[in-house]
């Protein structure tokens, strides 16, 4: 009697073993999205992160705004963060770096001068983003500067050159977008705290749909001139669900213009 | 004169007139051609395209018709072409700023269509902007007072135009009318969307098919708000929602944008686009133009993060204004 009951707890174990596996190896998720017309996983619609990511990608406790006018409104809130295993791995210098970066950050984030925010810290920003999907090219357009991202899915190249959004080349793992993106001119940062990357970095992202209405985006990043290993984060990004939503005009060069030119202003009196 | 820019020069056109054998838009469109579908049923515009040309908006004076010959057409085409590359004499100073054989800012390098037409503009027939309102004249003089009671342009970032600002390049539009370079754009469609990329400063065109409305009127932008529909053939995208300093030709906020882009040939895609604008313009008007394939890809223009120019512009200005203080100071104290 005890024997049987041992062995078909044995069994249902080796059942959930195999189930729990096959999960595993399919993104932690089996969900399969609809279809496109070439019979991909249709990631097309307008996505956003809902987190603290954007402040700081590390856990992170409440702290004051950087500008004290702005009072409680401009706090910064608290959030766990979206790195796997809490804290980024910076080789010395370059923790220093990011010490200096943090305590001038209001001078020194590209946010704050309307700079096109690279990659992956596009995909966390507090704005709505847009996915256009075709079999060749898949555009990834972003609220934030008016950003745009080409993924090339069929002609793989190199960067032809740096640039700020990097070059990205795309392919498909059954369920699984994956973007593996270089040839970033190591400007951007990763957030609002000043972590930040060099121009050797390396991300590969992937874009998993979870439900209807649902992604998991991980990525990897590599950087051997700022980090001694790589790390990775992983985030939910949420369909945005108006009934009319859409990519705003959120043009913002003419709101940096003071902050960035205003020490040239012509003064009364010259 | 530099030979070799030449050389090049009529090589390339050899190759526009090969690549374009249809004489003109009018022309093109009788053809019967029927663009491919895409996989939810739309014409497919997708590609790379260029709309680079050397025609000009409004008919110069001393032309009289509508449409040039072939030959001329091809004439126009080379003598411009050769002036453009000879502007740049190598070791002088447009040579430093722009170096065309360097940076393709010459035209014809990138290919561009033949276009017989005499102006863009083919309504009113006279290939003129049609008369200004008086409501129209009297804006336009107000905006041109509100700008020097600015200052000077080079008194601050905001005293310049939208262009050296790397905010919105003056002919980028809506409508899209080329410049002296980054010409090219770049179409996809999903469903239910078509979406232009505008090479110049990365600009997105996410038109909508799903015959929403537009935005409430106070929702306002520099570049509107574009929804899109098919009519049979033909992409056609209105543009409402303008902001005052759009401010294109002299426009109002109220200006209404209809583009009408149509596939007539494999290579080719006729772009037509009317403005109406009755705080403005007389009557509304017509331009057209062709946007021919290229090649991708597009690249990344960051034109507002590497605009040290306008940095530039303005240290220079507040060092005259120093040496000016300092001269007036040392006059004063002898």
């Amino acid at each position: 009697m005890l024997d049987r009951f041992a062995r078909s707890l044995t069994r249902v174990a080796a059942i959930a073993a195999v189930l729990l596996t096959a999960t595993a190896a399919v993104g932690q998720t089996t969900y399969k999205a609809p279809r496109t017309s070439d019979g991909k996983p249709n990631l097309n619609g307008i996505w956003q992160a809902l987190n603290e990511a954007y402040w700081d990608i590390e856990a992170h406790a409440a702290a004051p705004s950087s500008v004290p006018a702005l009072g409680a409104a401009g706090a910064i809130p608290p959030g766990q963060g979206i790195v796997e295993g809490g804290l980024l791995p910076y080789l010395p210098a370059a923790a220093e770096q990011k010490k200096k970066n943090f305590e001038n950050r209001l001078t020194l984030d590209p946010e704050t001068k309307c700079y096109l925010p690279g990659v992956p810290r596009a995909n966390y920003m507090p704005y709505p983003f847009q996915i256009i999907q075709t079999p060749k090219y898949i555009m990834m357009v972003y609220t934030f500067a008016r950003a745009v991202r080409t993924i090339y899915m069929d002609d793989h190249q190199e960067a032809p050159a740096d640039s700020w959004m990097g070059w990205s080349n795309g392919r498909w793992e059954n369920e699984t977008l994956v973007v593996d993106t270089t040839g970033f001119n190591g400007m951007a940062w990763l957030d609002r705290a000043g972590n930040f990357h060099s121009e050797a970095l390396h991300v590969v992202e992937r874009f998993t749909a979870t439900g209807p209405d649902h992604l998991l985006y991980e990525a990897t990043i590599e950087d051997k001139n700022v980090f001694s290993r790589p790390w990775k984060i992983s985030m939910p990004i949420y369909r945005r669900m108006e009934k009319n939503a859409q990519i705003l005009d959120f043009r913002c060069v003419e709101f940096a213009e003071d902050l960035i030119y205003g020490h040239l202003r012509k003064q009364p009196g010259n | 004169m530099n030979h070799r820019y030449v050389v090049i020069a009529s090589r390339l056109i050899v190759v526009v007139a090969v690549l374009c054998a249809t004489t003109s838009l009018a022309v093109a469109q009788t053809r019967a051609y029927r663009a491919p579908r895409t996989p939810d049923g739309q014409p497919d515009l997708q590609g790379f395209w260029t709309n680079t040309t050397y025609t000009p908006l409004q008919r110069p004076k001393e032309v009289t018709k509508e449409l040039y010959t072939r030959e001329e057409a091809l004439e126009i085409l080379k003598t411009a072409a050769a002036l453009e590359s000879e502007q740049t004499e190598p070791g002088t100073i447009p040579d430093v700023h722009y170096d065309f054989t360097q940076f393709g800012l010459d035209r014809n390098q990138g290919g561009l269509a033949l276009n017989l037409r005499t102006s863009l503009i083919f309504d009113p027939a006279n290939g003129q902007l049609p008369p200004m309102t008086e409501e129209g004249q009297k804006r336009n003089a107000a905006r041109a007072e509100a700008r020097k009671r600015m200052g000077g342009p080079t008194d601050a970032a905001q005293n310049q135009s939208l262009s050296v600002r790397c905010i919105l390049m003056d002919r980028a539009g809506p409508p899209m009318l080329p410049g002296a370079y980054n010409n090219n754009y770049q179409i996809i469609q999903g469903p239910g969307y078509v979406m232009i990329l505008v090479e110049m400063i990365h600009e997105p065109r996410i038109v909508p098919l799903d015959g929403r409305p537009h935005l409430p009127p106070h929702v306002r932008s520099l570049t509107g708000n574009s929804i899109g529909r098919w009519e049979g053939e033909t992409l056609v995208v209105e543009t409402t929602n303008f902001t005052d300093k759009t401010a294109f030709q002299g426009s109002s906020e109220n200006m209404r944008l209809t583009e009408r882009f149509t596939r007539v040939a494999e290579d080719r895609i006729d772009y037509k686009f009317t403005i109406d604008d009755p705080a403005t313009w007389t009557r509304p008007w017509s331009a057209e133009l062709p946007m021919q394939k290229t090649i991708g890809p597009i690249f990344e223009h960051a034109c507002h993060e590497g605009n040290r120019g306008l940095s530039n512009t303005l240290a220079g200005a507040r060092l005259e204004d120093k040496k000016r203080a300092e001269a007036a100071a040392g006059k004063s104290s002898q």
